[in-house]
């Protein structure tokens, strides 16, 4: 924690505190509609990772570290989850794809 | 000089080199861990939505969502009352810091206690980790072991903060090592952030 952050008193976190909430409960929200499931998936995803950057940035403080860090955190944190989607072309070839699909 | 001094002289100032990132290593290691805790996280989430995808009759047993909403509000709330220890440690009121990492810790174990009891309705309603009523019993084997990976780190967690807090207070530790411990804590929130959607929300029946 810098001596930035010392200063910018409890308010801040507060107003982050809120937010997450908020998202959080958006999410909740997004759950009742009526969508398809890869549309509420999304949806989903998308406040997920609102919600983990904001927590990131400000309760772990990565924003206000030296910028070099954040870099690094995020660089090693997205290349991995970027590899960790080559499964997705088998689970769809396992659902729709011919001749193992459980459809037809 | 002598050799015995040149060798000092070397360590000395391989001492002083600057730490990377200019954070304590602590910290660093700390951040590290995350990193690749982070990764097994998405690697199980990553694998639960191969196994979503991929099986036709997957269920979805949850019915309401008043004790997963309940549960991220006091986990989201735990959050707050660790950054609050964390500025009175390093404001250097001991009392205050200690009162609030309590509080934290006091947070994790109602968010544990429910989750437990949550466990033990649905294996009531019999979801096991091989089957359940509703459809392909691999949802069980996902269910448990993704919330159950997540309730071991909040475990850990609970224990390190009662462990760090009781040392902090008895003078052992100093505020930096609250502030590595709230990393941990953050973390551990931040995770249970994408777990709700993905094991919970996206698996309402309507």
């Amino acid at each position: 924690m810098s001596t930035n952050d010392q200063a910018s008193g409890l308010g801040r976190y507060l107003v982050v505190y809120v937010c997450i909430l908020a998202i959080a409960g958006l999410q909740f929200v997004v759950a009742y509609h009526s969508a398809s499931y890869s549309e509420m998936f999304v949806r989903m995803f998308l406040l997920a990772m609102l919600e983990a950057a904001l927590g990131v940035l400000f309760f772990m403080h990565l924003w206000s570290e030296k910028r070099a860090l954040l870099i690094f955190v995020s660089i090693f944190v997205l290349f991995v989850l970027a590899t960790l989607q080559y499964s997705w072309p088998d689970a769809f070839r396992i659902v729709g794809g011919v001749p193992y699909s459980s459809y037809h | 000089m002598s050799q015995a001094n040149i060798a000092l002289g070397a360590h000395q100032s391989g001492a002083m080199e600057p730490s990377p990132f200019s954070i304590p290593s602590k910290k660093l290691a700390m951040w590290l861990f995350i990193i690749s805790d982070a990764m097994t996280f998405a690697a199980c989430l990553v694998a639960y939505g191969f196994l979503r995808n991929s099986t036709p009759n997957w269920p979805t047993p949850f019915h309401g969502i008043t004790n997963v909403a309940i549960m991220t509000f006091i986990l989201v709330t735990s959050s707050l009352t660790m950054l609050i220890g964390m500025r009175a440690a390093r404001a250097g009121d001991k009392g205050k810091a200690f009162r609030w990492i309590l509080m934290t810790a006091a947070l994790g174990i109602l968010f544990g206690l429910l989750h437990l009891r949550e466990w033990s309705q649905l294996i009531e309603e019999g979801m096991t980790i091989f089957k359940n009523p509703w459809g392909t019993g691999l949802f069980g084997s996902a269910f448990y072991s993704i919330t159950g990976l997540h309730l071991f780190h909040v475990t850990c967690g609970v224990i390190a903060l009662i462990v760090v807090g009781f040392r902090y207070q008895g003078g052992r530790y100093n505020a930096d090592d609250i502030e590595v411990l709230g990393l941990y804590w953050h973390f551990v929130d931040l995770v249970w952030m994408f777990v709700v959607p993905f094991i919970y929300l996206l698996n309402l029946s309507h």
